[in-house]
């Protein structure tokens, strides 16, 4: 399990989840809006830049499609940004069209804080450190804004089928 | 997620750094906290080692290692005082 600092604890009245566009609209879930969401339940395979992959992982979360919805939007990154303050980036297509999920149950479990819980972000189709743990907000761009390891070294991508783990790879 | 003081960058650091910088003496860019290397709190070591300051929990000093690379992020650091020999 990896983890860039403390784990935060977010009590569930306090939890919000938010999309900003890059127009500066900004548009807000509380938990309890988000648990009122049609639910999906992917079954994935998840890579883990460390070079370990954990295969039919069973999620239960929200499809990013359902709360992008009624956002307007022309921007084409996404910068995701987690209670704690960690960030990842990533192009906003890569979060679309059933690619992407904010989840809540793990194997049939409540998402526990040490794995990201009370929710968080699911990529499965990049390397894990882009599935941001506690997830808070995702931010859009008109300019592409590396985030925490992506500034440290880390691929700006992290396609696992190509093996982008560095940003010399 | 527990974190381990900071001598545990100690060694990474000795590959770039000739001198031991456990013993330098660095300031916190976001709470001015001055303090030792080692007194750091280090999380990682994947994907790589994070240092925070013990006061105010920012981000101090990354260090990521690849294959053949590595990158050294000390933005949160003011200043690092380096102890040397005469």
């Amino acid at each position: 399990m990896l983890s860039a600092g403390p784990t935060p604890r977010v009590p569930l009245d306090r939890w919000e989840f938010a999309i900003d566009t890059e127009a500066e609209r900004v548009h807000r879930w509380t938990w309890e809006e988000l648990m009122g969401l049609p639910v999906e339940t992917p079954t994935v395979d998840i890579h883990c830049v460390t070079t370990w992959s954990k295969l039919d992982t069973t999620w239960q979360g929200v499809s990013l499609d359902v709360l992008f919805e009624d956002v307007e939007t022309a921007a084409e990154y996404a910068l995701v940004y987690s209670y704690g303050g960690y960030t990842t980036n990533l192009p906003l297509e890569d979060l679309l069209d059933g690619k992407a999920w904010i989840v809540h149950r793990f194997d049939g479990e409540e998402l526990e804080p040490r794995h990201g819980g009370p929710a968080r972000l699911l990529v499965p189709h990049l390397y894990f450190w882009k599935s941001a743990k506690w997830v808070r907000g995702i931010r859009l761009l008109n300019q592409d804004h590396p985030g925490f390891w992506e500034t440290a070294g880390y691929h700006n991508y992290g396609d696992p089928w190509r093996e982008q783990r560095y940003s010399d790879d | 997620m527990n974190h381990v003081d900071g001598n545990a960058m100690a060694g990474p650091l000795s590959e770039i750094f000739a001198v031991d910088l456990s013993k330098a003496s660095g300031t916190c860019a976001s709470c001015g906290l001055v303090g030792p290397v080692a007194g750091l709190r280090v999380y990682g070591p994947d994907p790589g080692l994070v240092a925070r300051c013990p006061g105010c929990d920012e981000v101090v000093m990354r260090l990521v290692r690849g294959p053949e690379t590595a990158w050294l992020d000390l933005r949160g650091a003011v200043s690092l005082r380096i102890p040397l020999g005469p």
